[in-house]
């Protein structure tokens, strides 16, 4: 049987705000335990929740970027469990009426568009943090982390396979990066994504039972949990099995999921609106004036990217995979007036050598001028591709500009064809036998006598001009 | 002493006629004799008392001495107290000192009023007689048999008992009002939004409201001055201008309508304080309202409707007593979930486990909509009954209680019959809006009868005006307990 | 309607309330008692009727995003059950 895989994704993304969602307690990541847990956050009798302005704004904007509905009143309602990272014993999340509803976003799979629907993007509290070390076969609790401020963002079921799931993560990674409502750190879990996967023969409408695999933390954990799920789950109907809804855990050391045994007993959350928090109401000249503050978005710099540089759709996506790469490739094409030239740069030599350094763009030794100017040099015939490399590596350095660099290292493509007719002249005189050899009809001698020309010349020979010339030399 | 006004105390303590700690150890005092009766204290402390009382006379010295500095009062074990054992009437916070100050107790701090202590209340303020508590039942001063009322049964005993000034109550149900009736005493619940919950163990979020309990309407106006004004930590606190309470208390009543809902006076409402009722509008005829009959319709379903919204809020405000953070944890367990289990089996009473229970069925899944969702909407019905009957009446008028005082134990076995006393009180909790209980007689058995005043949205000025005019001709509320001296 | 033993258990179980047989069945009397005079609710036609949820019609407001709390764990944690290392300790989880 030909089985279709189904799978949906909801996100959690801490909010970058200074400030926790309800309290005035810091965010920051790291602190000692429960030092920034204040009254409200460690629900001391009493105490009562006040929301965050940011917190909202930054739900604003993602509605905004992701053109969906912004629910003009929306509400806070508590959801009601027992557990020891939840103070008080219930999350105020949202739930009839979160403040975005029904938006989408575009992704690429092998150059294939494909929209996914956002269906939901609500406002909720972070839980803390259990530590299962040992203490005294007791578990730690840290409270620092609860009452972060999250938007939990729900896909549709529109992904059909873990590329796509893949996919649809990284673009939103880097749109909630790219519009500043979330620092993207997966390590410290400000981006964490569940996935309900199912799968179903091909051809049937209604879906297969699902199953959620819980905090996910990297896009490699993602797509292999992904993988490993639906390959059990085919096995286990194949077998004559039936798939129970449940709630796993992926483990990164087998690769496999395995069920969380807290989540086995179902849950009546008894949600209801909160009474401590009133409707919040998003005023017309505050969804205004966010709107004006948004950045270019990725999708419509991707489309401007293609149409005035003339990149393609895959290059415009990895061009655009943060709002600071995208700024330096834009700066560089400027530069250089060589958009083309400058994207295979940022692309290739300049993306290798920053991951090499676990550098961030923004803290890249070459500047989008510097690069600019490299890529006019090779542009303009003074540097060989090769040469161009040296260069880099002398900005890399910090060795100076591009020109001083060239000028120092001697590094400039010969262009006195005097110069390099001495030294072809004198490479056939030293290599006789080579020269026998290509007029006995051996081409792999041709290849042996060009590659001494750019030996002799320390690569500076352009190496059309040094083909040219041997020809005319040999004939 | 012990009689006189929170004015006339302020007037004595501003001509240094006596200090602040002169009058606290005064109260104490007495405290200390009556206290082992009447039981309306939870916690004593005389040397934080006495530090308060010193810093009000240095207040004074330093002339930045309020109106009201320098005047103790008692606050209900329900506010949160830094540094005071803060237990709200239950076993489960029988260890819990305070680590901060509800903005009603910073507010009695800065216009530097001490507390005399913390009364005793119903658990978890869920009760109308003041038997739920871990501390044990507070006994009626007029009756020490008999109860109270609750949930505020410690402050209204302690005022009625002239164990202190004033108190303040919390009532999400008629928790002021009710005790207030049943025990000769003046205590007021204001517009939800004017006081502050912050640091206010919540019962109902959406009900719960601070107010004074005093001797008289001037004495609440006065404290109300204090207690009211916009806290930016509750989202529920409103920020309105300031007002002064005292402002229309002489104003004249001639030409005030005063609504009497029928149903406020059909079955089910002792003879006697139908009597005492009708005399006190007899009263207010005479001093020139007018009374107006309207209709609260929707007001039998009050009932019904508190007992599924109270308990839903009350069934989620009360998970965070879990046995992790603070207060009571139990000592043997097996795992987490029977810690959870056990700690919350004997931390809390049996009141409040059956509340929770309730709260907890009525929201769980598939009951939401016929119960919870239902009690909403009906809940908005009784508040468009009121704003229709604003549009006839000034004021809405009626008894307080179906019936006086009952005795300890009489009731306490019947959990309907004991919800049923918070018939009249509960339709004001259910719209937000301010009720009075004030007394206008005494019953065969020489038990006080509370006349309750419901006003508009923010109408406290003119509820006060009228309770203050009926007390300017009436002496109800000067009597006092024989038999406590 | 009314709720039986079970019913009686199973919402004492999400509430996390330890419920013997003889608590669980003299509960269900009361329990039942106090149903009976909250249905008194149920035959009001309620339809187009908003819920309220509030005793105001007000919208939240909302706070400036600024840090405004000092740390203080001490305090908190001396009225703990049970701390170590700054942390609340609470019999294993098991997730």
């Amino acid at each position: 049987m030909k089985w279709e895989t189904v799978i949906g994704l909801e996100v959690h993304t801490q909010l970058a705000t200074q400030s926790k969602i309800f309290s005035g307690s810091s965010t920051a990541f790291g602190a000692a335990p429960n030092t920034q847990a204040s009254a409200v956050d460690i629900a001391l009798p009493g105490v009562l929740p006040v929301l965050n302005r940011g917190a909202v704004e930054c739900a604003i904007r993602f509605g905004l970027a992701v053109g969906a509905t912004l629910n003009r009143v929306n509400v806070f309602d508590r959801k009601n469990y027992f557990y020891p990272d939840l103070p008080k014993g219930y999350q105020i999340s949202q739930l009839a009426k979160p403040i975005v509803e029904h938006g989408t976003l575009k992704i690429a799979v092998d150059d294939a568009e494909k929209t996914i629907r956002i269906t939901r993007a609500h406002l909720e509290e972070d839980a803390g943090k259990s530590l299962h070390e040992d203490f005294h076969g007791m578990t730690g609790i840290d409270l620092n982390r609860a009452g972060t401020p999250l938007l939990e963002i729900v896909s549709e079921p529109d992904m059909r396979s873990s590329a796509e799931a893949v996919a649809y993560a990284r673009a939103l990674h880097t749109l909630v990066s790219w519009i500043g409502i979330c620092d993207g750190n997966m390590q410290e879990g400000s981006f964490r994504v569940d996935a309900n996967v199912s799968v179903r023969p091909v051809g049937q409408k209604e879906f297969g039972t699902r199953r959620e695999i819980k905090n996910l933390n990297s896009f490699r954990f993602l797509q292999q949990a992904i993988d490993y799920e639906i390959r059990w789950q085919i096995e286990t109907l194949e077998d004559g099995g039936r798939i129970q809804q449940a709630t796993v855990l992926f483990d990164p050391d087998t690769g496999a999921t395995r069920m969380m045994r807290s989540k086995e007993e179902a849950h009546d959350y008894r949600y209801f609106p909160d009474p401590d928090l009133l409707p919040v109401k998003l005023d017309e000249s505050w969804i205004e004036a966010v709107r004006a503050a948004l950045p270019e978005l990725p999708a419509a710099m991707q489309a401007r990217f293609q149409k005035d540089y003339g990149v393609s759709a895959y290059d415009a996506t990895v061009l655009t995979g943060s709002r600071a790469l995208a700024a330096y490739f834009e700066a560089a094409a400027q530069k250089s007036g060589q958009p083309k030239l400058a994207a295979n740069w940022v692309m290739g030599e300049l993306s290798a050598a920053l991951n090499k350094a676990e550098l961030d763009i923004a803290a890249s030794p070459v500047s989008a001028a510097q690069l600019g100017a490299l890529v006019n040099r090779i542009q303009d015939g003074t540097l060989s591709g090769k040469l161009a490399k040296q260069v880099f590596e002398g900005l890399w350095e910090g060795a100076g500009e591009v020109d001083a660099i060239i000028e120092a290292r001697g590094l400039k493509q010969m262009s006195d064809s005097g110069e390099l007719e001495a030294i072809v002249d004198a490479v056939l005189a030293a290599n006789q036998k080579s020269v026998e050899e290509f007029r006995a009809g051996k081409d792999k001698a041709f290849n042996a006598l060009v590659g001494q020309v750019m030996k002799a010349s320390h690569g500076r020979a352009n190496p059309a001009q040094v083909n040219e010339l041997l020809k005319a030399k040999l004939q | 002493m012990f009689e006189s006004s929170i004015s006339t105390l302020a007037a004595r303590l501003a001509a240094k006629d006596i200090s602040s700690r002169e009058l606290a150890q005064a109260w104490l005092d007495r405290i200390g004799a009556l206290n082992p009766v009447i039981n309306a204290f939870i916690t004593v402390d005389a040397d934080k008392t006495l530090a308060e009382a010193a810093a009000a006379d240095a207040m004074r010295v330093a002339g930045t001495a309020g109106p009201l500095t320098g005047v103790p009062v008692a606050h209900k074990d329900i506010f949160c107290t830094e540094g005071w054992l803060t237990t709200c009437g239950s076993k489960m916070l029988h260890n819990f000192v305070a680590p901060y100050d509800a903005h009603v107790i910073q507010r009695f701090k800065a216009a530097g009023l001490p507390s005399l202590g913390k009364t005793n209340m119903d658990e978890f303020a869920m009760g109308s007689s003041n038997e739920t508590s871990f501390y044990g039942a507070v006994k009626n001063p007029w009756d020490v048999a008999r109860v109270p009322g609750g949930s505020s049964g410690g402050a209204a005993a302690c005022v009625a008992a002239r164990m202190a000034p004033a108190a303040t109550g919390t009532d999400t149900g008629g928790s002021i009002r009710q005790p207030a009736a049943f025990t000769g005493i003046t205590g007021l619940k204001p517009t939800y939004g004017l006081v502050s919950r912050y640091g206010m163990i919540a019962f109902a979020s959406s009900l719960d409201q601070a107010g004074p309990m005093a001797k008289s309407a001037e004495d609440c106006a006065l404290l109300l001055n204090v207690m009211t004004g916009f806290d930016p930590n509750d989202s529920t606190s409103l920020d309105r201008a300031k007002e002064d309470y005292t402002r229309d208390l002489d104003k004249p009543l001639a030409g005030v309508r005063v609504g009497l809902p029928r149903e406020f006076f059909a079955a089910g409402l002792d003879g006697t304080v139908a009597a005492a009722v009708e005399t006190a509008i007899g009263e207010l005829k005479k001093l020139g309202a007018i009374p107006v009959d309207i209709s609260l319709a929707n007001s039998r379903l009050a009932i019904p409707v508190y007992y599924v919204l109270a308990p839903a809020e009350a069934s989620s405000n009360l998970s965070r007593f879990d046995g992790v953070r603070y207060g009571h944890r139990a000592t043997e367990y097996a795992d987490l979930d029977d810690m959870y289990a056990k700690t919350r089996a004997q931390g809390f009473g049996a009141e409040v486990k059956r509340r929770i229970l309730i709260g907890t069925y009525v929201l769980s899944h598939g009951y939401y909509d016929a119960y919870y969702v239902q009690a909403q909407k009906i809940r908005r019905l009784i508040a468009d009954d009121f704003r229709e009957a604003f549009k006839a009446c000034d004021l809405i008028l009626g008894p307080t209680t179906p019936g006086t005082a009952f005795r300890i134990g009489e009731i306490s076995d019947d959990p309907v019959q004991m919800y049923l006393n918070d018939l009249y009180t509960i339709p004001a909790n259910l719209a937000g809006l301010p009720g009075m209980s004030l007394p206008c007689g005494f019953d065969a058995q020489g038990l006080p009868i509370g006349l309750q005043l419901v006003g508009n949205y923010f109408d406290e000025a003119r509820m006060l005006n009228v309770a203050h005019q009926y007390q300017r001709v009436t002496d109800w509320h000067t009597r006092r307990p024989e038999g406590l001296q | 309607m009314s709720l039986s033993t079970d019913d009686i258990k199973r919402i004492a179980r999400l509430a996390r309330i330890e419920i013997d047989d003889a608590q669980a069945q003299a509960t269900q009397g009361q329990l039942n008692t106090i149903f009976g005079l909250i249905a008194a609710m149920q035959a009001v036609n309620t339809t187009g009727i908003a819920p309220m949820a509030h005793a105001q019609e007000v919208f939240q407001r909302l706070r400036e995003d600024a840090v405004t709390e000092a740390d203080r764990r001490d305090a908190f944690q001396a009225i703990a059950p049970a701390v170590e290392n700054g942390l609340y300790l609470v019999p294993r989880v098991i997730e």
